[in-house]
């Protein structure tokens, strides 16, 4: 790129109100569930000269873990439902691998941004390919944390939705597996958070679109001249169409 | 002793007033009983009628992989008429550690009992039953362990697996598991199991169970894996006296420390209270005198499947399958985020290096708008 000409922005609409919303009460209920749930796996040994029924704290560590754990839970159970009524950058589309294009995108995102090779930077203006699947990954991810937590859970509950998950000691023939698994799985959120809030800041750095900003006011800004080529595209598209309907009709004339 | 059951079988009561029980004695029994299966004042009669009027249950009972401490439980239960009524005469058809007769006619009263009772009488089952090499690693009368269960099941009215051994294999069934020991509930198909895990289970649990399905005539209720519901619905955390401890965050870190004498809660020391189902808590031991959780040590999970392999006794980490006994879920994670922090750093340099025109040319243009805007040439 010799030539150092300024570009032009527009501002393209990304992310619904809803979607920020869901994913900072997501984040939210992660970073409190990840540290109590790390605290009640190993808690610390506390000294205490008062009496054990004036102190509630690993009560109060459990509570706000179950608290987070519903929040969660229906958070994400909205956040599904989004993924059909929301906007095109909403939609589950995005994170399921539907088409021969989406595994095209996500080779390029790996040569350009995990490889770096040199080429031409590809264009998401919502979730890149990789980023979508790895969303994908990570709902998978919550499943899993949803039925084994509240698997967990089930038998100190009466509330329906928790008894839903009676039958998963059942299916793990005990608690103890399934400790582990939830207790393994919460390291798979705390890696994944490092890696994700990483990557937003690695993108706002090299498109400069405002990546970072998108998820408060849900804009991100867009080079003037991918309009241009994105309606190039669809002309080209359109012009090709044209052509075979063409070539199919000539025999009928 | 006879063996063989008389043709007029006598009822649970004749026995008992035979052996010198009087009535006063039986009804406590009998309370007692209802008592430990939680039921109402209508179905504490409806035990004391049925061990009245019902001819007692032909029971065999059979060891095979085992130590026989659910047998030691079993005779230990705090109330004599539990044995007595239960196991030393009227049950004993067939049981290798408590009956007299032995050899050729051992095998012929349980042959007996099998046609005789056929479809009616229960089978009580103490140990695993390996299946590697043909089972040759348990036989007993020059028949395998396997043999006898199957010729045993085949006319037995309902199942009792007593113990670890029988409910999921225990010790004997842990890596690498040498005699391929299997638990009685996938081996045999079609008959109404009732597990009974422990190692061993609390003996007053194993008399409830058997009293239920006298009194009742069905097994009791269970839960998805095969437990009755009366003993295995609550996790030993849910009824521990150390509890108060636990929610108040205040935990022992080693046994000899001022917390250990102050008697609180034994969680990080690898208590497995709050994963194990079982009423240890509630019914204790050895006539209600004390658990393991009373004495200062933490819970096992023995009535827990895999225990054995599951975890280590005095941690709360425990071991993952595929991942070997020293990698903790704490210990990986924190290597993983050392391998990601490190990665990240080193694409940060990367990105910087190998997209060092791209991030020029975005600087450039910022700066170069700064200027347009001072300028006033937009």
């Amino acid at each position: 790129m010799k030539n150092n000409k300024v570009h032009r922005l527009r501002r393209v609409f990304v992310w619904e109100l809803p979607v920020r919303i869901y994913h900072w009460l997501n984040a939210l209920c992660i970073v409190a569930l990840v540290v109590t749930g790390l605290y009640i796996g190993s808690p610390l040994v506390l000294q205490s000269s008062s009496e054990a029924s004036e102190k509630f704290f690993m009560g109060w560590v459990k509570t706000i873990h179950f608290i987070a754990a519903f929040l969660f839970f229906f958070n994400f159970l909205f956040r599904i439902y989004w993924g059909f009524v929301g906007n095109k950058y909403a939609d589950w589309r995005n994170f399921v691998p539907t088409n021969k294009r989406y595994f095209k995108e996500m080779w390029q995102v790996l040569k350009m941004d995990i490889l770096m090779m040199k080429g031409k930077e590809h264009l998401s203006v919502g979730h890149n390919a990789v980023a979508g699947f790895s969303y994908f990954i990570t709902f998978i991810l919550f499943l899993i944390q949803c039925i084994t937590g509240f698997g967990l859970y089930a038998a100190m509950s009466n509330f329906w939705v928790a008894k839903m998950f009676a039958w998963v000691p059942t299916m793990f023939g005990g608690e103890i597996l399934l400790r582990q698994v939830h207790h393994w799985t919460t390291w798979l959120f705390i890696l994944f958070t490092v890696v994700h809030v990483y990557l937003v800041f690695y993108h706002d750095y090299v498109e400069g679109r405002g990546e970072i900003s998108s998820m408060g006011g849900g804009w991100k800004f867009i080079e003037d001249e991918v309009f241009d080529e994105v309606k190039a595209e669809k002309q080209k598209k359109m012009l090709a169409k044209k052509e075979k309907m063409e070539t199919h009709m000539k025999p009928l004339t | 002793m006879s063996t063989i059951a008389p043709k007029s079988t006598p009822t649970y009561y004749d026995e008992v007033v035979r052996k010198g029980y009087t009535r006063r004695d039986f009804a406590k029994f009998c309370a007692m009983m209802g008592a430990y299966l939680g039921l109402s004042q209508s179905g504490l009669a409806q035990v004391t009628d049925a061990l009245k009027t019902k001819p007692r249950l032909p029971v065999i009972w059979l060891h095979f992989q085992e130590c026989t401490c659910c047998s030691e439980s079993f005779i230990r239960s705090s109330h004599p008429m539990v044995a007595d009524i239960l196991l030393d005469q009227i049950s004993l058809d067939y049981t290798e550690t408590l009956m007299a007769a032995s050899g050729f006619q051992a095998e012929e009263a349980m042959k007996n009992t099998m046609e005789k009772y056929k479809g009616e009488y229960i089978l009580c089952v103490e140990g695993s039953v390996p299946t590697a090499a043909d089972g040759v690693y348990c036989m007993i009368g020059g028949k395998t362990s396997m043999q006898i269960l199957e010729e045993a099941a085949a006319g037995a009215k309902a199942i009792i697996a007593w113990g670890s051994c029988a409910c999921n294999g225990c010790v004997q069934a842990a890596a690498p598991n040498p005699t391929s020991a299997t638990p009685i509930h996938k081996l045999v198909s079609g008959k109404p199991i009732i597990k009974v895990p422990g190692c061993p289970p609390i003996g007053e649990v194993m008399a409830g169970v058997i009293v239920h399905v006298v009194a009742f005539g069905r097994i009791p209720e269970l839960d998805g894996l095969g437990r009755p519901k009366a003993f295995y619905s609550k996790r030993v955390h849910d009824t521990c006296y150390r509890r108060p401890f636990y929610d108040a965050g205040l935990f022992v870190e080693t046994f000899d420390d001022e917390n250990a004498r102050k008697g609180y809660c034994l969680y990080k020391v690898g208590c497995k209270g709050p994963s194990t189902y079982n009423a240890c808590g509630v019914t204790k031991w050895n006539n209600g005198t004390s658990f393991p959780i009373q004495s200062g040590h933490g819970c096992f999970g023995c009535s827990e499947a895999n225990y054995w392999d599951n975890g280590r006794i005095y941690s709360r980490a425990s071991a993952f399958p595929g991942f070997g006994i020293e990698a903790t879920a704490d210990k990986v994670g924190k290597v993983a985020l050392g391998v990601t922090a490190v990665a990240l750093a080193a694409h940060a340099v990367a990105t910087n290096v190998r997209k060092q025109n791209l991030i020029h040319n975005l600087e450039k243009e910022g700066q170069q708008s700064e200027k347009d805007l001072d300028n006033e040439n937009i």
